[in-house]
Order: C-alpha cells, then structure tokens, then sequence
C-alpha cells in the first residue's frame, strides 16, 4: 500500500490534472456546516429532537451514540437524502432545507459521502465506481480521469483491483473503495458514516490517518459517524453525543471522558 | 474521572416537541387499505412528475439510455418472437378447423392477420416484455435502493430519477412497438406454416389473403398503442423498484408487484385503448 504521505501528496493542488475539477466550492468564509434545531421523525417515532451543531473549516466533528439515535439520519439530512421536519442545515452558507434539485446538486459536488457499507454500484468495476463523479462533473480526458482513479484508489490501497467488480472484494476493501469515490471531486466537507468498522486495526488506522492529512492540509470539515472511540479520539477535534434525539452533550474527548454525566460516563467507560 | 472536569456545553433543548402518538381506532384499520390505495397513486404522481421535471434537464443520459434499448429490446427479442410464433400457431390450428365448420376456410389467413396485428401481437409482447422487463427493472432498482447506491448516485449530485427511471421508460416506449412488430411477423409466419402443414398454401397467396383487406392504419394504432404498454411497464416498474424497502424481502416484493402491476395495467390499457382506437380510427 503507499504510504499515507504519498496518497495525501497526490491531492496536492500542483498535480496538473487536478486543475480539470471544476471549481465548484468557492473559499468559504464562516463555518463549514451550521445544523439549528434539526427535528426528524419517521411516522410516530421522533429519531432527531432539535440537534444543533456548527462544524469549521477544516475540524473534524465525532458523532457517537448508541445505535438507532439518528447518527446516520444526520449526515444524510445534511446531504439532503432526506428532509427534516423542522431546522436549518446551512452548508457554507447555504440553506439546504430549502435548496431546489439543481441548487442541491451544486452543494453536494462539494461533499464526500461514505456510506456505512459503502454503497458502491455493483454493476461497475471499482475502477468505474470511482470514475463516476469525476465523469459526471469534470472535463477531464479519459487518460487524466484514469490517472486520477489510479492516484485515489492508491491513497486507499486498491491500486491493485481496479478491475474487480464489488461482489469480488471483501467489505472492508469495499469501504476503501468507497472513501476514495468520496474524496474524487476535492470534497471541502466530508461526510463518514462509520469509515473504519469492519475494517482491520491497521487499515482502520490508515483510514483515520488519511482523515487528519485531509483536515489539515486541505481544511477538509468532516463529520464522522462512528461507535470508535479510538478512531473518535484520534481524528475529532470535538465529539457530540447523540441520546434520544438530543446531543446531550459536546466538547473534547477529554472533557467528554471526564464528564460528570452518568449515560456519558457509561459510554465512555472502556475508552 | 476527576470532579474538576470541564463542563461540557449542554445541548439538550427542553421545548422539543415529542413524537405524536398514533390514533388508533376502528376506523383506522378500516380504511387504512384505502388510504393505503390513495397513497400509492399520490406518490406514482409525485414520481412520475420528478422523472419528468428531470427528463427535461442536461444531460440527456444517452450512454445509459443505449444500455436500457439493448437491455429492453435486443434481450427480450426471442423470448417475444417465440410467443409471437407459438401464438401464431396455435391461432392457425384453432381457427382452421372453426372456419371450416362455419365455411369460411378461405378467411383463415385474414383471420391470422388481423387477429395477430389487432389484439394478439401488441398484448402478448405487453404481457412478456411486463414479465421479462418489469421483474428485472423492479428488482434491479430495488436491489440498488436497499443497498442505497440510488442514496450514493443522488449524493453524488447526480438525479436519478433522469439517469435510472427516465432511461429505463424511453427505452420501454421505443422497445415496445419494435418488438410488436418482431411478434406479428413471426405470428404471421408461423401461421402460415402451420396452415400449410395442414393443406398446401403458398407463401404469396397466404400473404395476399392475409393483408389483402387491411390498410396502413389497421397496423399503426394498434402497433403504437404498445408504447402506451411500454410507458406503463417502464413507470410502475421504476416506480416499485425505487421506493423499495426492508432488504431482500423488500427487492422480492418489488419484483413481484412490478410485474403483476404492469400486466395488470397493461390489460386495463388495452381495454381503453382499444375503444379509443375503434373511435379514432373506424
């Protein structure tokens, strides 16, 4: 596998068909996603009960909780998957509850999503998979596109199954598939919805590695779905806690370890 | 964990409204198949407005649209060709001996033609490219929708409504009229063959009998009522695929519902249109 200087010097903004990826994120000036009273219920069950958060460019913002409190519904709220029933999610400015089709399309050029079992289209190859957006949004050639594909299946580590379709590859190899589809565009906000389970210990950590370069040489703003709290600790620079509906509580991992309250106590006992 | 902890920001908001209870009441479970029935066509319409509101817009998804005309038409060409044939057999062997006891043996080719160009062609293509087509459009989108690569494609920023539905109907509308088409010649074909087993008939002459009746019209209303057929099949076919749920259960579902839909509403169409077609073109 190359190593993780390599794969993040591949996203360095001199590597010349880099520059066929239309600019479609101007350089934001407040923060990167700003979430206000964001409430989701499906039929009688409230899943989101007035969650807000604000994620800078460049931070990494943890969200934990046990399964089944709307981790997921929020990324896919933010990305506009799904409407909320009452809120604002600003996404560099712009209101995303409120974004037409063509408007929303233009917002997501700007993120990356992973998928928690990485949804890649199983009637493409891996190679075709991560060549979809960029064919979809860039002008590049086929050459520079192949290129590129080359360079972000290697940040991962799957130079060598470009030809594989998804059925032939394990999940985890899936997932890394699935993260370099996300980073094929520059994405300026990411989106991981748990980026490392089922991964192995050292892919999962070279997963988290990728993330930090990415947030500090890029000012990539991530939100990352996860019930890893080594991967928590490592990539985020604050952690909120999801509890019936609410964030019931935000801060460092430290202060989140050192917290009084007894269901965060309880949660981040074996941490 | 030490007292002197710093305090993290609280977030829990008080004036969160809770989740409303469920009503239930006798007339709940009473009119929940109805409702149930009014939902369907609400969200069919609402579907059917997003893939037209997305046909209308850039890019014209013309490498998918070629996938979906050789998926829809040249996959399901012999299967339609053999139930062409096999119905243009049967009617041959079935008509041949009614025309004879009522002696009107010599209508026996008309009496092919006509019933295969008017009813039997644009019917048995509707129903087999319904089974054929509607499963494999109905389990395909609802294989993708549970694994949420429909999610991933619409994340991506790309509408997949225009890139997987509308594809997938225009194909089914420009399919369905060709492979009638393919249906009737080999129903005519197989018609005459099996007439002629039974007494020797040319070629030439069973053709000048057959179409010596009927005109341009006679073939075109009810060759291109088959695109109405393909519309339907292509709609409720993406439409159960896309809004599939609950696993492999749910793609099961699709697939089944899609076909038993589209050969229902097939059916139904052919009723109306046929009348229609008896209206406007005498």
């Amino acid at each position: 596998m190359m190593s993780l200087h390599q794969a993040v010097a591949l996203r360095a903004p001199d590597n010349g068909h880099h520059r066929a990826i239309e600019d479609t994120h101007a350089e934001p000036a407040g923060p990167a996603m700003v979430l206000q009273g964001l409430h989701k219920s499906f039929g009688a069950q409230a899943v989101l009960r007035g969650v807000n958060l604000t994620v800078g460019n460049g931070k990494t913002l943890a969200v934990l909780g046990r399964s089944g409190t709307g981790k997921s519904v929020l990324l896919k709220l933010i990305v506009g998957l799904q409407k909320p029933d009452a809120g604002s999610i600003l996404v560099h400015g712009q209101e995303v509850t409120t974004s037409n089709v063509e408007a929303m399309n233009e917002i997501r050029k700007t993120m990356g999503f992973l998928f928690q079992h990485a949804a890649l289209y199983d009637s493409l190859t891996v190679e075709e998979n991560v060549a979809f957006p960029l064919r979809r949004h860039t002008k590049m050639t086929a050459s520079e596109r192949g290129d590129r594909v080359k360079e972000l299946l290697a940040s991962v580590g799957m130079e060598r199954d470009l030809k594989k379709m998804p059925s032939d590859i394990s999940g985890g190899m899936q997932k890394r598939v699935g993260l370099a589809r996300a980073l094929a565009l520059e994405p300026s906000i990411l989106l991981l919805d748990e980026p490392t389970a089922g991964l192995d210990p050292i892919t999962s950590r070279e997963i988290d590695e990728l993330i930090l370069k990415l947030q500090e040489e890029h000012d990539v703003a991530s939100i990352v779905v996860t019930h890893d709290l080594h991967s928590a600790k490592l990539i985020a620079d604050r952690i909120i806690l999801l509890h019936e509906g609410n964030a019931v509580i935000e801060g460092t991992f430290d202060e989140l370890e050192r917290s009084g309250d007894k269901f965060v106590a309880e949660f981040f006992k074996d941490s | 964990m030490s007292d002197n902890a710093t305090i993290p920001r609280p977030l829990i908001n008080s004036d969160a409204p809770q989740g409303t209870p469920l009503i239930q009441s006798p007339f709940t479970s009473l009119w929940s198949p109805i409702n149930g029935f009014f939902e369907w066509f609400g969200e069919l319409g609402i579907f059917v407005w997003q893939v037209m509101r997305a046909a209308v817009r850039r890019p014209f998804e013309g490498r998918e649209l070629i996938r979906q005309l050789d998926e829809v038409g040249s996959k399901s060409l012999p299967l339609v060709a053999l139930a062409g044939a096999a119905i243009g057999a049967v009617l041959a062997l079935e008509s041949r001996y009614s025309l004879i006891r009522f002696g009107a043996k010599s209508m026996l080719p008309a009496a092919i033609v006509f019933s295969i160009v008017h009813e039997t062609g644009p019917v048995v293509t509707g129903l087999v490219v319904s089974g054929r087509v509607g499963a494999g459009i109905g389990a395909e989108l609802g294989s993708m929708k549970v694994t949420e690569q429909i999610d991933a494609i619409e994340a991506s920023g790309v509408n997949p409504y225009k890139l997987l539905a509308f594809t997938r109907i225009l194909a089914c509308i420009l399919m369905l009229p060709l492979l009638t088409l393919a249906a009737d010649f080999c129903g005519v074909v197989t018609g005459w063959v099996a007439t002629t087993l039974a007494e020797p008939l040319s070629l030439r002459l069973f053709m000048h009998a057959g179409f010596g009746g009927t005109s341009f019209s006679d073939f075109l209303a009810p060759t291109f009522r088959t695109a109405v057929f393909g519309l339907i099949i292509g709609v409720i076919a993406c439409f159960q695929g896309m809004r599939s749920q609950g696993g492999t259960e749910g793609v099961g579902r699709s697939a089944t519902s899609s076909v038993v839909l589209s050969s229902l509403f097939v059916i139904l169409a052919d009723v109306v249109l046929v009348k229609m077609i008896l209206v406007f073109f005498p």
